[in-house]
């Protein structure tokens, strides 16, 4: 649906986009998970016609952007990274506007935005000027103002940067609703949490490079090699450890604590056994995990950024 | 089909918005009504339609040039004007569409000093058919100077800023109040640079007769003027508006 390659964008001799490539699939929300400044506005706005590629290529549902930008215009839907709607008008005006602009006809566009103000919980709001909403609701009618004319791909742009965690989770759970109904999206984010929990795919990006990308699982995996489980039991000997790793081959025991140990190893680590072994030895196990990499710990890794970088903004409330 | 939609709801929405806001209607009345007062104080006697060509001009270029620059530089920096970019029309039916309302404003502007002269004085004499075409050319090259301004602006106090920084020079320069003939050798040159001075021209020979130029030639000249600043703004809005 969505493909880029070697896409790049310089401002002077500064490069905000260092030639990246990637691909998005159809029905799939992809996200873009970066730090301030690493590059995601650039990109987006590269891919939408609305700033010019240095070098590289957008192709959108086979239409190359650079060339037939008005055409490839005409299936997206855009949301920026403020919203940015008309504020002297209110909110059904605006998405009838909106609509308008891309060539629906009156009763059409009526309708239609009728049904988004009412799907996003605007209904007594689509009389009010703009100017007079709150940003979380800003935020949804810039989301139904770029849904108008039933675009294939969704771009959006930190869609819940500076809003309260119950409109985030309204939005969310209409941009799934959207991927359900088939709509391809795109988005960009500096919150962990919220790429992990709504896009199929990721990516990260760090000072105008993909450092990496892939599904949440397949990123954690890039990190971690092999399985670790932690067992809290009712007391624990230093002697067993040697024990414990003669009698699971390849595996690697660790205290943590009195009564926590860490055991490593490459292949998946059956319970029973363990459990039976500890239990022999009179000691009683109260809780086994399986201990994976958040996608915090991934991030870090991978880009070596602190992860800080990226969590502080959600407690800011972002920008404006 | 889609384009058509897309320039009348964009025309709507300005005129709606901007064109019929009071405070802005009020510049296209108060400014030339206070002029006119001023002028027939100065010198009672005066003709009132040896002054209606002067402030006809002037209401359209007032209403025109800071109302496209104001508008389009409040739009960019409120970040709405980029849905007019990404929307799937061409720039050139955009701006079209950005330019149709302020040509209508301006040329409503213009009508304001007709109406209130004809209380009090026979317009029997004035061509309407050579007024209507001056009028709109008018309205055409000071709303693309204003488009130009536009491009060149980046807030809207600069808008305004630069706006009036081409309306006063421009008013002494086009012959209107002071003769061309009169004005030192060294500004005459810009004077014919000036899309008002043909304008202003055609003006006078709709309502005076006292015109240099035949007016269908300086209606070829300000259509060459404004085809010419139209693609200049075209090429500045691709270069300029999309990084
Ligand atoms: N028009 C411009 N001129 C010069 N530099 C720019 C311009 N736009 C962006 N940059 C620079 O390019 C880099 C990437 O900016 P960009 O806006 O793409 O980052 P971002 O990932 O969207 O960040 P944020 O999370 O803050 O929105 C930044 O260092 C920024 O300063
Ligand atoms: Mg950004």
């Amino acid at each position: 649906m969505l493909s880029v390659a070697n896409l790049k964008k310089t401002y002077g001799d500064f490069t905000a986009v260092n030639s990246i490539s990637f691909e998005v699939q159809k029905g799939e929300i992809f996200g873009f998970l970066g730090p301030n400044g690493a590059g995601k506005t650039s990109t987006i706005n590269m891919m939408i016609g609305l700033s010019r590629p240095t070098s590289g290529e957008v192709i959108i549902d086979g239409i190359d952007v650079r060339k037939q930008t008005k055409k490839a215009q005409s299936i997206m839907g855009i949301v920026a990274d403020e919203s940015n709607l008309y504020n002297e008008m209110n909110g059904f005006e605006n998405l009838c506007f909106c609509a308008a602009l891309y060539g629906m006809e009156k009763s059409e566009r009526e309708a239609k935005a009728r049904d988004l103000l009412e799907e996003f919980r605007l209904k007594d709001a689509g009389k009010r000027p703009f100017k007079a909403y709150s940003k979380g609701m800003k935020r949804k009618l810039t989301i139904a103002a770029a849904l108008i004319h039933s675009p294939q791909i969704l771009f959006l742009d930190e869609p819940t940067t500076g809003i309260d965690v119950e409109s985030s989770r309204q939005i969310r759970k209409m941009i799934k609703a959207l991927k359900e109904q088939g709509t391809t999206v795109f988005l960009t984010t500096h919150y962990i949490e919220e790429a992990e929990r709504i896009c199929d795919r990721i990516a990260f990006i760090a000072k105008g490079q993909i450092v990496a990308s892939g599904t949440v699982l397949e990123l954690m995996d890039s990190v971690s090699h092999g399985h670790s489980i932690r067992f809290v039991t009712s007391k624990f000997a230093e002697n067993l450890t040697d024990e414990l790793q003669s009698n699971f081959k390849g595996s690697k025991v660790t205290i943590q604590s009195d009564n926590t140990l860490i055991m490593e190893s490459e292949e998946r680590i059956s319970l029973l056994p363990v459990m039976n072994f500890l239990y022999d030895k009179g000691i009683d196990v109260y809780e086994a995990k399986e201990l994976r990499p958040s996608l915090e710990d991934v991030f870090v890794k991978l880009t070596g950024i602190e992860s800080s970088v990226l969590t502080r903004d959600e407690k800011k409330g972002g920008r404006k | 089909m889609k384009s058509r939609i897309a320039f009348w709801n964009i025309l709507k929405k300005d005129i709606k918005n901007y064109y019929l806001k009071p405070p802005n209607i009020s510049w296209g009345i108060i400014f030339p009504l206070s002029w006119t007062l001023m002028q027939l104080i100065r010198s009672p006697g005066e003709n009132i339609l040896e002054l209606l060509p002067g402030l006809m001009a002037m209401s359209v270029l007032f209403g025109t040039t800071s109302m496209l620059s104001v508008t389009i530089t409040f739009e960019r920096s409120g970040r709405s004007f980029e849905r007019l970019l990404l929307a799937p029309i061409s720039l050139n039916v955009m701006v079209l569409a950005k330019i149709a309302g302020t040509v209508l404003f301006g040329m409503f502007n213009a009508f304001v000093p007709i109406i209130f002269a004809s209380f009090s004085t026979d317009l029997k004499g004035v061509n309407f058919g050579i007024i209507l075409p001056a009028v709109f050319m008018i309205a055409v090259s000071s709303a693309l100077m204003g488009l130009m301004i536009a491009v060149s602006a980046n807030q809207v106090f600069e808008a305004q800023t630069f706006s009036n920084f081409f309306r006063f020079p421009m008013l002494f320069l086009c012959g209107l109040f002071i003769p061309i003939s009169d004005l030192p050798l060294f500004l005459r040159p810009i004077s014919y640079f000036l899309p008002l001075t043909y304008g202003a021209d055609m003006l006078k020979s709709a309502v005076t007769g006292a015109n240099t130029l035949s007016p269908v030639l300086s209606f070829g000249i300000l259509l060459f003027f404004s085809v010419t600043l139209f693609l200049i703004s075209r090429h500045n809005i691709n270069r300029k508006w999309i990084l």
